[in-house]
């Protein structure tokens, strides 16, 4: 099953520019909120201090939702343009 | 043979979910016998024997059923693991020996800077889904440095991209050999010697008869043995503690009351220290000024991008059926894991709260020393040398400067220190065992399919044929199994410091070219060599430096931070030298564009 140049080019540009999105999320909750977990503390989630409760659950959280989301959306980006694989 | 014929194979495919429901009901059945023969006076180590020979037997049984002689089957399973198993044997061959049992420990003495770990070790699954699986899968590759010879061409590329694998991976494997004989050793009362080559053996009975089919299989069920090991003895304390029955989303007021705690006994160094033991210094959520912050941050780096480079992980999703399941199975992968982590540091602080609290019946700090120093749990473990008390200031209480403990040993000891029943410590060392088995498995595959398909097959003897390549795949097995059981004995490194340099040697050579060969079509041949060369001699002689004190850490990049120094010169590197020389032929660049749609072809054939 051949798929044309300009097919190609579209899905790679939507499916690069998830990406982007995905990663950028995944900066703010692997990297920045982690570094900022001092200043977090001062607020309370669940009665834990903000900064401790990212670190130890709501980044684990926000990771999962952000590989089910991408894997959402990547799959409708796939069959839009025909070249889903099932 | 079993699982031989087709329609076998497939009818075994279509009930997983029965075979391993039957399973685990199975496996909670003799959880239950072995409570009922605790309850009717057998012996600890009766029950820590039935609970490592029993588990060791039925992974036995799963290798032996699952053994092949096809080479689709043992390189990648087949391509027929459905997406949530291959989910939970992913999480099986990721969760090693150290997250079981050192993570929560490490927690509970490391404070802040040592959550790198558990962001690292699951941000790297974000990495690994948007930049890596997929795309791997597509590719049809047998091994990362399949991979890497193909995209980049030439026997150069490909034998470079095995040796970092090699030692990246040969690193993390004694890891788990250690801890396979530590715990072997001390559930069964034989020697850590011995215990080595029992694990070993139970390690080899998996793999080496159905190859990562064998293996594929094997992990899922030590994935249910030790999630249940490690979830039971938390909701039981729990429970009995008096900490909500699902502590993981409550536990915020005990953080807030061990912070008190701190401060009211002062985290002040041992007058004497022990050596291998320690005291707690570190508070338990202080992240303090921007170096912490960095600290931690750089080694969560580290971590997210070894996950994402680890050979014995990728390989892992090769074995789906598609590119749309391999994605999938990322996602289960992660939520797997995910159970794990977020119970360690919820285990760290109620652990820390019952040794500290006054108020709980449990605790023994400012307690008397003569009282502290007969409780069952403290002689047990004082006596095989992992834990100390000392009343080194000679004034009868003992301080939590006086309480020495090896970081490693806070989730082995819980169950007694809450004071549970011995079935429970049983359980936790099977999961243990299943964790640095399943893990280890994994590795030793991931070196032996490289070693075999890389070295000798396509470079060698490219003519050999079948029966051949799986005789070298499995002496070569046997060979590095050895080995590493020789170098394991020797007991070199603690259980997580050569864990974490294996995936620093990972993210150091292969991150980048990994990234880049489908990300850049501009990458080439030069590129990747110069970035796999000069990531991983950078990297290793940064460690060497730091490792041996020849030179200050530089901005605290220490011994399980050189991945950052690694990466940043493969990078330089590989863009540097790839921007220099030619770019990749028509066909490369197409191979690239193929590699971009699920649909289609695999780029290499379904026997190659």
């Amino acid at each position: 099953m051949a798929v044309d140049t300009k097919t190609r080019a579209l899905h790679w540009e939507k499916t690069r520019n998830l990406t982007y999105i995905i990663l950028a999320l995944w900066a703010l909750f692997g990297i920045v909120l982690p570094w900022f977990a001092g200043s977090l503390n001062a607020y309370s989630f669940l009665g834990f201090p903000l900064g401790y409760y990212l670190c130890v659950q709501g980044s684990l959280i926000a990771f999962v939702a952000l590989i089910w989301i991408q894997n959402w959306r990547q799959d409708a980006i796939d069959d839009e343009f025909g070249v889903g694989d099932e | 043979m079993a699982l031989e014929s087709t329609e076998k194979r497939s009818s075994f495919i279509d009930n997983l979910g029965k075979i391993y429901l039957l399973y685990t009901l199975g496996f909670l059945v003799f959880f239950g016998l072995m409570a009922v023969l605790e309850r009717m006076g057998a012996s600890a180590q009766t029950i820590g024997s039935g609970f490592l020979l029993f588990t060791i037997a039925i992974y036995a049984i799963i290798g032996w059923l699952s053994r092949t002689a096809e080479v689709d089957a043992y390189y990648v399973a087949g391509r027929e693991v459905p997406a949530l198993y291959n989910g939970m044997a992913t999480a099986a061959d990721w969760m090693s020996g150290a997250s079981f049992v050192a993570l929560a420990g490490g927690v509970y003495f490391g404070g802040y800077p040592y959550l790198g770990y558990i962001i690292g070790w699951t941000g790297g699954y974000v990495l690994v889904n948007a930049l890596m699986a997929p795309y791997l899968r597509k590719f049809g590759c047998y091994t990362v440095p399949d991979f890497i010879g193909t995209r980049y061409g030439g026997n150069f590329a490909r034998v470079f991209a095995v040796i970092i694998l090699v030692v990246a991976s040969f690193t993390y494997v004694t890891a788990q050999i250690n801890a396979t004989g530590t715990i072997a050793a001390q559930t069964l009362g034989i020697s850590f010697e011995v215990g080595i080559w029992l694990g070993l053996m139970g390690i080899f009975i998996c793999s080496m008869l159905g190859g990562m089919r064998g293996v594929t299989w094997t992990q899922v069920a030590q994935y249910i043995v030790l999630i249940i090991a490690y979830l039971v003895p938390i909701i039981w304390m729990s429970n009995k503690q008096g900490f909500g029955i699902i502590p993981h989303f409550s536990y915020g007021d005990a953080v807030a009351r061990v912070a008190e705690l701190e401060a009211q006994y002062g985290l002040t160094a041992a007058l004497q220290p022990i050596a291998g033991l320690s005291v707690l210094t570190t508070p338990h959520n202080v992240p303090g000024d921007t170096m912490n912050a960095w600290k931690m941050v750089s080694l969560s780096i580290c971590m997210m991008a070894g996950t994402a480079s680890l050979p014995h992980i990728l390989m892992r999703y090769f074995t789906t059926p598609s590119v749309r399941s391999a994605r999938r199975s990322v996602g289960w992968s992660l939520i797997f894991i995910f159970l794990l982590y977020f119970s360690a540091p919820a285990l760290a602080t109620l652990t820390k709260l019952q040794l500290l609290d006054p108020n709980l019946a449990t605790s023994i700090i400012g307690k008397s020393f003569t009282d502290v120093a007969n409780l069952e749990w403290v002689k047990h473990w004082t006596s095989v040398g992992m834990l100390a008390v000392s009343d080194q200031n000679a004034d009868g209480i003992l301080q939590l400067n006086e309480f020495f403990m090896r970081p490693d040993i806070v989730v082995l000891a819980t169950p007694e220190i809450a004071g549970l029943p011995y079935v429970i410590s049983g359980l936790v060392a099977a999961g243990g065992l299943a964790a640095a088995m399943s893990t280890a498995d994994g590795l030793l595959l991931a070196i032996a399919n490289a070693l075999s398909h890389d070295l000798y097959y396509k470079i060698i003897d490219p003519a050999a044929g079948t029966r051949r390549r799986l005789t070298v795949a499995r002496v070569l097995l046997l060979f590095i199994g050895v080995s590493a059981a020789l170098v394991a004995s020797l007991k070199l490194t603690g259980i997580l410091g050569a864990v974490a340099w294996a995936f620093n040697f990972a993210c150091s050579g292969l991150f980048f070219p990994l990234v880049l060969g489908i990300w850049w079509k501009r990458a080439n041949t030069e590129g990747a060599i110069a970035g796999m060369v000069g990531g991983f001699l950078a990297g290793s002689l940064y460690l060497y430096l730091v490792f041996n004190k020849m030179i200050e850490p530089w901005y605290g990049m220490d011994d399980i931070r050189f991945g950052i120094v690694g990466m940043a010169v493969s990078l330089v590197a590989m863009v540097g030298v790839s921007l220099a020389t030619r770019e990749p032929s028509k066909e490369v660049q197409d191979m690239v564009d193929e590699v971009r749609v699920p649909s289609g072809r695999t780029i290499l054939g379904s026997t190659h």
